[in-house]
């Protein structure tokens, strides 16, 4: 089974995220934070990240850069989930070798057909 | 709504698109008939139905069709027929047709765009192709999902059901919190009010038709008839893509199913 680490610093928005990633087969780990979440991929990495953009401690952003420079840090497929939905933010989001690129409110099925798009499904 | 007043609309609507109301979606006519009623100044349904009944007002009459046809749609719709398309229907025009470096598709019951853009988006990025020509003709009955299909103009829920998100960043532009399509890629599209019901002979050839996800409102004569018309539209080597609940089978002795390629027509 992959593995999904859900990144978000709410603990409403990771419940729902956690509820349809899991329903689309699933394991799911929860980060609140960037840092978190790298301390999570250095230690395990996962098949997939579902990740904020504003958290506190380290964003979304930065931890994408960190990560992607990390032993076999390429290999997570990261789907940005996030309330930034700017032009030039997605632009920068892909820059820094994000997958895919969800932008809020989200549903189910943006994320099933987001998923679909890059593999994972 | 009295029996009586569906029966006559639903055969107005059945007449003038092939649509078929069965007495369930009395309820649709219910809640999609006061706008178009107010639009021509009615006051309610029995004004519209006897207004409909005198048959004078072709405007009111297309209105009421229009009001009645489903138009939900998504770029990339099922993801397998593009993908299809782009493995093996691209690669196999690009050698077919390099003479003229030209090719044409026909995207039947476009709706609000989102499958003739996904298909120029494509085109664009075939390499095999590039600097072809692209023909898409993208027609549908409803002048209202044409005006949005032309706008080119959607919303971020739209965009953000099955566009890949660089594609997303490369052929549109963001005003506000709608995104608008490239006016290049909106080039190779021209779009066209047109009937599947009506003579197809005028459209020309196609070497791909997408005539996807409106055979099923039709009953079987209507679908047999439209599969016989777009038959004599296909370059002999050309194909044919079904929604997936559509089929030529038991309709068309034109049609064979194109081995191990699902939903993927060719010309028996
Ligand atoms: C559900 S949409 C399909 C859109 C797109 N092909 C897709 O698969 O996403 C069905 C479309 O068929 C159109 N339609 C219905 N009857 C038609 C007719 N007789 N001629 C042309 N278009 C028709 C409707 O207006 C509607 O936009």
């Amino acid at each position: 089974m992959k593995t999904c680490l859900i990144v978000d610093d709410s603990r409403v928005v990771r419940m729902v995220a956690k509820k349809i990633v899991t329903s689309l087969g699933f394991k799911t780990e929860e980060a609140e934070d960037g840092q978190q979440a790298l301390d999570f991929c250095k230690k395990s990495m996962p098949e997939a990240v579902l990740l904020d953009w504003n958290m506190p401690v380290m964003n979304g952003i930065d931890f994408l850069v960190e990560l992607r420079e990390l032993p076999n840090g390429g290999e997570p497929i990261v789907v940005f989930c996030t309330t930034e939905n700017e032009l030039s933010k997605i632009s920068e989001a892909l820059m820094a070798g994000a997958n895919e690129y969800i932008m809020k409110p989200f549903d189910s099925d943006i994320i099933e057909t987001k998923f679909q798009q890059v593999g994972l499904l | 709504m009295r029996p009586d007043q569906f029966t006559l609309l639903a055969n107005l609507v059945k007449t003038q698109s092939g649509i078929v109301l069965t007495p369930d979606k009395t309820y649709l006519l219910e809640s999609r008939l006061p706008p178009v009623a107010r639009k021509h100044g009615l006051k309610g349904m029995e004004d519209l139905v006897n207004a409909v009944k005198a048959g004078r007002n072709k405007a009111l009459a297309d209105d009421v069709v229009d009001a009645m046809t489903t138009n939900e749609s998504l770029f990339f719709r099922d993801q397998k027929p593009f993908q299809i398309i782009k493995d093996e229907i691209f690669p196999k025009l690009s050698k077919s047709r390099g003479g003229a470096k030209t090719i044409k598709i026909w995207s039947a019951a476009c709706s609000s765009g989102q499958e003739p853009y996904s298909l120029a988006m494509m085109a664009r990025e075939e390499r095999s192709i590039q600097g072809w020509t692209f023909d898409i003709l993208a027609s549908d009955i409803s002048r209202e999902m044409l005006k949005k299909a032309q706008a080119g103009t959607y919303t971020q829920f739209e965009v953000q059901r099955g566009l890949p998100i660089t594609m997303l960043v490369k052929y549109f532009k963001q005003n506000g919190d709608k995104w608008i399509i490239d006016k290049g890629l909106q080039s190779h599209i021209r779009f066209k009010e047109f009937n599947l019901l009506h003579d197809m002979a005028p459209l020309g050839t196609f070497d791909i038709v997408m005539c996807r996800n409106v055979l099923i409102y039709f009953d079987q004569p209507t679908k047999s008839k439209i599969l016989a018309g777009i038959a004599k539209r296909l370059a002999p080597d050309g194909v044919l893509f079904l929604g997936g609940a559509e089929t030529v089978l038991g309709l068309s002795k034109d049609f064979k199913p194109v081995p191990s390629l699902r939903g993927v027509y060719q010309l028996a």
